[in-house]
């Protein structure tokens, strides 16, 4: 059901694009569909965050995976439980760039009747696979949207681009994608437990990101754009002073639509997780609560009554009834 | 808003980078590229056309020079037939570049617009008095 339904809402997205396209619509499907998407994701992202940081961390919730600092003699773990701040840059670093956490991810399963817990690095290697040649295909695409094109970005161009198979040649990074999208798609169907508790915002995401990847490979190799138009267009909507040359072909329309759909859907999505990695309280805490001390942000002023005043107030009362005093 | 310290620098690298093709671009024309074909060998023509028709040149011919070299170094045909009927010898540097023999004002204006760097000329030789 949840798959069935975000197979069919990625199916719309193409044909509305498709009939849109073909109907000459193009300034609504390059222009103006481009442009609400990217006001989306620009402020509904940062108006999430925000919205998160508007929620305090009441006390300090490290997760410790090591050594704690501890008696001079005893080595620390400083990445993987660190008490500076440097060490938390460095774990941060570790977890955004090599999702160090699911690394450490473990399967349990009954192995001829005894229950082994062992390691599972799949998740892991494809995860890495998967988000980084979508980071590598996303800044490829700035050739498409700078002129003259940044040095960095015709650096990422040829190294992707240096298996020179074919004409115009194949980019390892759609092979690796395409890979990842699979695997992460893959695991959602086969492994019972996992399907059970996937629901139609995990395909979605997955099949929509498929679909973009699929129609830029398509329109690589298979049915061709005019890409100098492509350019034209995208540096225009860049310098606000949008064109649409003609004869660009309409797969890059359905292109378009995908990208915009994924772009608009993403601060209300589970892809948020982009920005709230940043700001996960396990990770980006020093786990320094015995050196200093944490003072949850919604603790109101406390009116203390000590013994002292509490004997004060009631020494009277206590003497009658016989009761012990500490001072008389 | 706890930590604003920290997490407003965030959005605002976030939101730069994310714009980035905006900002980079202020107070830059538009250089669209305008490949030239007045070469000796293109004006010499009394009807100005390609191998084949423009719109597809433009977008495919990629393609379609390598599956000329395809053709040519693995089937050993020499000759292809285009849309009009016409024979052509497959050749880049014998065909392509015997009309378009301005490269650094046809091919390499598109070419460099949007960053693709053909390794083709490793290789084959290019018109005289372009440098690499
Ligand atoms: C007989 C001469 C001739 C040959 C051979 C030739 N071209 Fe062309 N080509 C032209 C002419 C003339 C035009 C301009 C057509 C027009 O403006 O409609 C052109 C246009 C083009 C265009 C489109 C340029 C634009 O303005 O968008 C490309 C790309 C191109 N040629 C590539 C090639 C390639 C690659 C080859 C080799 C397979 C080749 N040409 C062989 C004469 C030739
Ligand atoms: C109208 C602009 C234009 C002209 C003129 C042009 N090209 Fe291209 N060419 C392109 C574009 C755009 C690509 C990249 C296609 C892509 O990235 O999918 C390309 C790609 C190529 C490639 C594939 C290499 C790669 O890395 O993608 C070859 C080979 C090539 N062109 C040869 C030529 C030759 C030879 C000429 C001159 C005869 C020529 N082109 C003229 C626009 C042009
Ligand atoms: C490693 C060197 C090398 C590279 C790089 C190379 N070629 Fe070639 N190419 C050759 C050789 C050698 C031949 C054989 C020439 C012959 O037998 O006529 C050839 C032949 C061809 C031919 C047919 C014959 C002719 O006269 O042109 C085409 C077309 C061709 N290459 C296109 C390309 C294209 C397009 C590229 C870039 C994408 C390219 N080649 C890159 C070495 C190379």
């Amino acid at each position: 059901m949840a798959m069935t339904f975000s197979f069919f809402a990625v199916i719309a997205i193409v044909v509305v694009a498709l009939i849109g396209a073909l109907s000459g619509l193009h300034f609504v499907f390059g222009v103006i569909l481009p442009y609400a998407a990217f006001a989306i994701f620009l402020v509904g992202f940062v108006n999430k965050v925000l919205n998160w940081a508007s929620s305090p961390v009441p006390f300090r919730i490290p997760t410790t995976a090591g050594q704690q600092k501890t008696l001079p003699w005893i080595s620390d773990s400083k990445l993987d439980n660190p008490t500076t701040t440097i060490g938390v840059i460095g774990r941060m670093v570790l977890e955004i760039l090599f999702f160090r956490s699911l690394f450490r991810n473990t399967s349990t399963e009954l192995r001829s009747g005894n229950l082994v817990h062992g390691p599972a690095k799949w998740l892991w290697l494809f995860a890495l696979i998967f988000h980084w040649s979508f980071l590598l295909i996303a800044l490829r695409h700035l050739r498409l949207f700078v002129e003259p094109v940044p040095f960095l970005i015709q650096g990422i161009e040829s190294i992707d681009g240096m298996l020179q198979v074919g004409s115009p040649p194949i980019y390892i990074s759609d092979l690796l994608i395409i890979a990842g999208v699979t695997f992460l798609f893959m695991r959602r169907v086969i492994l019972p437990r996992i399907k059970y508790i996937s629901l139609a915002a995990d395909f979605f995401p997955l099949f929509l990101i498929f679909a973009i990847a699929a129609t830029g490979i398509l329109m690589r190799f298979v049915f061709r754009v005019d890409i100098v138009g492509i350019k034209t267009l995208l540096v225009s909507l860049a310098n606000f002073s949008p064109v649409v040359p003609d004869g660009i072909g309409v797969i890059f329309f359905i292109h378009v639509a995908l990208v915009s759909a994924l772009m608009a859907y993403f601060p209300f999505s589970k892809l948020m997780h982009m920005g709230g990695v940043f700001l996960s309280p396990t990770r980006n805490m020093a786990n320094n609560s015995r050196a200093v001390r944490h003072i949850n942000p919604w603790n109101y002023p406390v009116k203390f009554h000590h013994y002292d005043e509490y004997e004060d107030h009631f020494r009277d009362v206590m003497k009658d009834a016989g009761l012990p005093l500490e001072k008389e | 808003m706890y930590d604003s310290d920290k997490i407003i620098p965030g959005l605002i690298i976030f939101v730069g980078l994310m714009t980035f093709p905006i900002w980079s671009s202020i107070g830059k024309a538009e250089p669209k590229p305008e490949p030239k074909i007045d070469t000796p060998a293109i004006n010499q023509m009394v009807k100005k056309q390609c191998v084949e028709d423009t719109h597809f040149m433009k977008t495919s011919h990629m393609q379609m020079i390598n599956d000329w070299r395809d053709k040519v170094l693995r089937d050993g045909e020499r000759y292809y037939t285009n849309s009009r009927g016409e024979k052509v010898m497959m050749s880049l540097q014998n065909t392509c570049m015997k009309c378009h023999s301005n490269k650094d004002k046809f091919c390499d204006t598109c070419h460099t617009y949007t960053d693709v760097k053909p390794y083709c000329w490793d290789c084959h030789i290019q018109p005289k008095g372009i440098k690499q």
